[in-house]
């Protein structure tokens, strides 16, 4: 796997360069796109997308590590998100989280070894009024149950 | 009961698709602003009362007027939909239902201040509505409702352009200069203020952000007209708000009412009150960061910034959280003051040190390791926070921990143990390190 865009993909940084006064306010839809097609933002990824930026690496990477949903290593195929944060934890959103740990033997930031599963416990993801939630990678599941959250993991 | 109108959120169904927002009265709201002067559009939304709806509660038109007349340099407006504030998720019910009303709030905003570029800065956990609010913005580019296209459909030379831009989890980010600074593709520290975002923003033009609900709110003011919409709940925080309810209370919920409601009306007629019919034991009126009430307090409090102000807290983003009479305090507390720890971006000292010194000392006390003075060593990191840091995340950490300390005091004591050691390395003199000269002489 070469770290390259393709043309489309190319003409697509260009398109977002254009959209802002600046060129290098498209940094963060392209580690978007970049996080897309390589699954985490390795260091090679992080040069890659300076040279497609015209950015020194250490400003990308400066950027890159602002940020938690920018993932600085591998994460599994199906990022496990949990929310414990306050609304979430009176439904009982940490007990689902460590139930989840416990289940897929990983903590906060880890991947299995199969690399199916990823854990993180989330800050409030704005779903309060569902809680307690989680989410597997982009999609939510709100109003959620140890049960159902078991359910999900053995669907996935 | 409530008869209050639905402004913002209005109970029509497909809202969000074009052709019903026009075919119920969509972008009439513009074209009346166009038949008066920005100007007069800044004042009709002055006049209306309407208080930015983020938690700053700052009046909406006198922020429009801070920004410079005359087209001699870009302009720019941020909307931000960051919503990143624990207890609030009333935006994202804008971009799900009502996307349009956005936009169009976005264009009357624009032509008052005589902006042509606006941002939508949408936090990166709502993918799903970030995509809503992009669709919206395509369909409303190709009926030529924003951009170029905006000539044709409405006469005259004003256009304005706008851009969804996604976030990437940062709570900071809601900060507005923050924002910017994340806008413009660098990491998202907030700046110095002054010089203020009207005349030094982003690109160093002058630039306006508003929240998302506030913009949404414009054309209903529009519509309605400024006298009617001051007349509608507080005086003085004046409108409809959306309030987020979650928590111990059986319907969490989105709701938009007038501002001004009675807190126990909302949880007890609104939200159907608190599972198991249990007793309120606190309640956070605006998100996290704010100072919270305890149960025995909530009687007759009413729902509205001067109101709020007068018991020592605030409307904040309206997100309103319950907890019952089970829930362990120091652990709220606790978590509190996790989630500020992390989300601290670390530029200013007292911030970036003091989150974590709160949560370890949150932490022992939780773990029942704690002397009473950690209670007042508590106390006092909040204190050398607050007012300390460049933006509010360093108030919005020490507020909330000094909040249930003050109203809390009694549960915070019970868990620092009586029967603990209070021998501790740091208050017993161990171990000689000097000698003086009385010493040497008796050699």
């Amino acid at each position: 796997m070469s770290t390259t865009f393709s043309a489309d993909e190319l003409q697509e940084v260009a398109r977002l360069k254009g959209l802002y006064p600046e060129p290098k306010a498209a940094i963060m839809p392209v580690l978007w796109m970049a996080q897309k097609k390589w699954g985490w933002l390795s260091e090679e990824v992080l040069r890659y997308v300076g040279d497609v930026m015209e950015l020194p690496y250490a400003h990308v990477m400066g950027v890159a590590t602002f940020y938690t949903m920018y993932f600085k290593k591998p994460m599994g195929k199906h990022h496990v998100q949990v929310c414990t944060n306050v609304s979430c934890m009176l439904r009982g959103g940490d007990k689902i989280f460590d139930h989840v740990k416990s289940k897929l033997g990983i903590g906060h930031n880890e991947a299995t070894v199969d690399g199916k599963f990823s854990l993180e416990e989330v800050e409030c993801m704005g779903a309060c009024g569902g809680a307690p939630m989680i989410a597997i990678n982009e999609t939510f599941y709100e109003n959620t149950s140890i049960e159902a959250v078991d359910a999900l993991l053995t669907k996935v | 009961m409530y008869t209050a109108p639905h402004l913002v959120l209005p109970k029509i169904s497909n809202l969000s698709d074009l052709n019903v927002y026009t075919a119920n009265g969509g972008y009439a709201a513009y074209r009346k602003a166009l038949t008066m002067s920005p100007d007069q559009v800044t004042d009709e939304v002055k006049r209306s009362g309407l208080r930015g709806r983020g938690g700053a509660c700052f009046p909406t038109g006198l922020k429009w007027s801070f920004m410079p007349k005359g087209n001699d340099k870009p302009k720019y407006l941020a909307i931000n939909g960051d919503e990143s504030e624990p207890g609030s998720f009333k935006d994202r019910q804008i971009f799900e239902d009502n996307p349009h009303q956005l936009i169009e709030g976005i264009l009357i905003a624009g032509y008052a201040m005589g902006i042509s570029k606006a941002f939508i800065y949408i936090r990166g956990e709502y993918h799903k509505w970030v995509d809503l609010m992009q669709k919206a913005v395509d369909q409303a580019y190709a009926a030529g409702y924003i951009g170029e296209g905006m000539k044709k459909t409405f006469g005259g030379d004003y256009t304005i352009d706008i851009v969804v831009h996604k976030g990437a989890g940062a709570y900071i980010c809601g900060e507005e200069t923050s924002l910017m600074n994340s806008l413009e593709g660098d990491r998202a520290y907030p700046r110095y203020k002054p010089p203020f975002p009207a005349n030094k923003g982003l690109w160093g033009m002058p630039t306006t952000i508003n929240n998302v609900e506030t913009i949404a709110t414009v054309p209903a003011i529009l519509t309605i007209g400024a006298d009617t919409y001051a007349g509608i709940g507080a005086k003085g925080h004046a409108g409809t708000l959306l309030y987020g309810i979650s928590g111990h209370v059986n319907k969490p919920q989105v709701v938009e009412l007038p501002t001004g409601m009675l807190l126990t009306d909302i949880i007890y007629d609104v939200c159907g009150g608190v599972p198991g019919g249990r007793a309120v034991k606190a309640v956070i009126p605006g998100g996290s960061s704010m100072p919270p009430l305890r149960g025995d307090e909530i009687e007759g409090v009413r729902m509205d910034e001067e109101s709020l102000k007068v018991l020592g807290t605030h409307i904040g983003t309206g997100g309103i959280m319950v907890m019952d009479d089970t829930t362990d305090i120091v652990k709220v507390t606790l978590r509190i003051a996790h989630f500020y720890h992390h989300e601290s971006c670390g530029q200013c000292t007292p911030c970036r040190e003091g989150c974590g010194w709160m949560e370890k000392v949150l932490h022992r006390i939780d773990h029942g390791d704690a002397t009473r003075s950690d209670i007042d060593l508590l106390l006092s990191v909040a204190s050398q926070i607050e007012g300390h840091t460049i933006c509010a995340l360093g108030d919005a950490a020490a507020w909330p921990v000094r909040g249930f300390i003050l109203k809390f005091r009694d549960e915070f004591e019970a868990r620092c143990k009586p029967d603990r050691s209070f021998v501790s390395l740091n208050v017993v003199h161990g171990r000689r390190a000097t000698a003086g000269s009385l010493v040497e002489s008796m050699r």
